[in-house]
């Protein structure tokens, strides 16, 4: 082959627009990442099946057994938790895809092919982020919607369904969208930090799960003054339907997750151009 | 073309990279000596912006890399260890490399072509050969068509047949007046390959010259006399600025001096003469000599204490 006639031959300034890296492109190449990674699919799917499917089954077993269970179950029995009480598992899996989008990259030595082509490297982080949030509040909206919706019907058997025109209830709806994209940019910023698959989703599952268990066997008192404010409870309180006396009330307590996950951001960002990568 | 002033990466108490400067120039293939550890990779690394120096600057085409607009137009590179994510098609990898610099979708399957990957580029990168791999790095390298091209043992893990596919490439690249800096620790391969080489050991400079002078320089011209007469030879040698070496009972190793004249200064003396013939050193000997004191001193580190008792 003559190889010098085939690298002449294709000048690829030929497309129109003239080549250099921009935020807009670097977007579209992280979009074809996220999507042609096996791994990525089995993430999004799972949490989509789990935070869709989940609330419906539940709803379901509920009904099912509605006759013996106890006045107080009855009596508190929530229509929202049920139906959208798939996040618990969808955000354990969003969380883990939002930390294998960065050190997937750092554990196979793609990160140096991305950082070779985009020498500023905070378009990549960027790119990253909108991509990835952009996904996750599409797929769990959707999710979240039809949980919701299939859900209230098989409610209404024993008549303890909800309608999302009812007070605060399109708000949990998505609400529950809302954290989990978050939870997904806070996976994400942690795995920037990290830089390591096994350290990023240990340190996401501590952050989210662990210090909740701390606090737990804390004094009381203690533990009351604390737990509202961790991340976790904090950022579900969006899809509680009415705060109780130890968390935060919806808004406040999703901004105060938000700001935790755009701390970590910011703070992966700074690093991000100063390592080596 | 690539310029690096005074360059400098130390890495917690290892000084990788050691007050480096060399200019590799256009319209020719320059080859990246060194033994492992003498901080080719580094410097590769440094060249891209993925390190940033401790000291001293390193530039491509007159600009920092990071401040290139398009830097997959601008330089093409080849990784050390394949910078892949194993889990994704070699065609994704390729596009979404081209997507970030604006480079034309068209462009992916040329080069995909170019380095005769087209059976195997919807398949997974991770179920690749070293040689595939290796294949897949050169057609990243070369999708921006990019004017400088800086490659870290490109030929490692290739077959015969793609070594010399490789170096046939690269030739013509630097014959179409591109930068080619190429890395490795096979000496035989720069020898075929390179017309230009910036020799390092522990981070320093050792060598920056032509192939043809390396070799020159490091073998001294030695010939190679056989003769009846070794102390009569060697008593004519005596006035002359050469050292002469046994190599057994009729033979000698003369430096310093031409074959002619020895062979004249022999005739003149009346010495019988069996042979008279010029040694040349491969690359390889050349290599090992020039980097030997590096290499030693590098291994003798740890024993350096365990000496000093014994002096």
């Amino acid at each position: 082959m003559n190889a010098a006639a085939t690298t002449q031959a294709a000048t690829p300034t030929t497309g129109g627009a003239r080549i250099g890296v921009t935020q807009a492109r670097v977007i579209r190449s992280e979009w074809t990442k996220l999507w042609s990674l096996r791994s990525t699919r089995w993430a999004l799917l799972l949490s989509v099946v789990s935070m869709a499917g989940l609330g419906i089954l539940i709803s379901a077993v509920q009904m099912a057994h509605w006759n013996q269970m106890s006045p107080g179950d009855r009596a508190t029995f929530s229509a929202i938790d049920v139906s959208l009480g798939g996040w618990h598992i969808a955000e354990l899996a969003i969380g883990v895809l939002g930390v294998l989008v960065i050190t997937g990259e750092y554990s196979t030595g793609q990160i140096r092919s991305t950082f070779a082509a985009v020498p500023h490297r905070l378009p990549v982080l960027w790119a990253k982020t909108i991509v990835y949030a952009g996904v996750t509040m599409t797929l769990m909206l959707a999710a979240s919607l039809v949980a919701f919706f299939v859900s209230q019907p098989i409610l209404r058997q024993h008549h303890v369904q909800t309608s999302f025109s009812a007070p605060h209830v399109a708000r949990c709806v998505v609400g529950a969208a809302l954290f989990m994209t978050a939870a997904g940019v806070l996976g994400l910023a942690l795995g920037a930090l990290v830089r390591n698959t096994a350290g990023g989703i240990a340190t996401f599952a501590g952050v989210m799960f662990v210090l909740p268990g701390i606090t737990a066997i804390l004094p009381n008192s203690w533990g009351d003054s604390i737990s509202p404010y961790l991340p976790l409870n904090a950022g579900t309180s969006i899809i509680a339907l009415h705060a109780d006396p130890h968390t935060l009330t919806a808004w406040p307590g999703y901004l105060l997750f938000c700001g935790y996950t755009l701390g970590a951001l910011a703070l992966s960002a700074l690093l991000l151009t100063r390592r080596d990568a | 073309m690539i310029e690096a002033h005074r360059l400098s990466k130390r890495y917690g108490p290892t000084l990788a990279v050691d007050d480096l400067s060399f200019v590799v120039r256009p319209g020719m293939v320059t080859g990246f000596l060194g033994p492992n550890g003498a901080g080719k990779s580094t410097t590769m690394r440094l060249i891209l912006g993925l390190d940033a120096p401790t000291a001293g600057s390193v530039t491509v085409n007159g600009k920092l890399y990071r401040d290139l607009r398009a830097p997959l137009a601008e330089v093409g590179a080849l990784l050390e260890a394949r910078a892949i994510h194993t889990g994704r098609s070699a065609y994704l990898h390729l596009r979404a490399l081209a997507e970030s610099n604006g480079i034309p979708r068209m462009r992916v399957d040329e080069v995909i072509r170019l380095v005769g990957l087209e059976g195997v580029a919807r398949r997974r990168v991770g179920t690749f050969s070293l040689g595939m791999g290796q294949r897949l790095g050169v057609a990243a390298a070369l999708l921006g068509d990019p004017k400088t091209l800086v490659l870290d043992e490109p030929s490692n893990g290739l077959d015969p047949e793609g070594i010399r596919w490789i170096r046939h490439l690269l030739r013509s690249l630097a014959a179409e007046g591109k930068t080619v800096f190429v890395s490795s620790h096979l000496m035989s391969e720069m020898s075929l390959m390179a017309d230009h080489l910036i020799v390092v050991g522990r981070g320093r400079l050792i060598a920056d010259t032509t192939v043809r002078e390396f070799v020159r320089q490091a073998s001294g011209d030695a010939v190679l006399v056989r003769t009846p007469d070794v102390l009569l030879l060697r008593e004519a040698l005596q006035n002359h600025d050469a050292t002469v070496s046994e190599e057994d009972d009729d033979a000698v190793t003369i430096r310093g001096m031409s074959s002619r004249a020895i062979g004249e200064l022999a005739s003149e003396r009346g010495i019988v003469l069996h042979e008279l013939t010029p040694v040349r050193a491969s690359l390889e000997e050349a290599f090992m000599s020039l980097t030997r004191d590096a290499v030693e001193y590098q291994t003798a580190e740890r024993d350096e204490p365990a000496e000093e008792v014994a002096v």
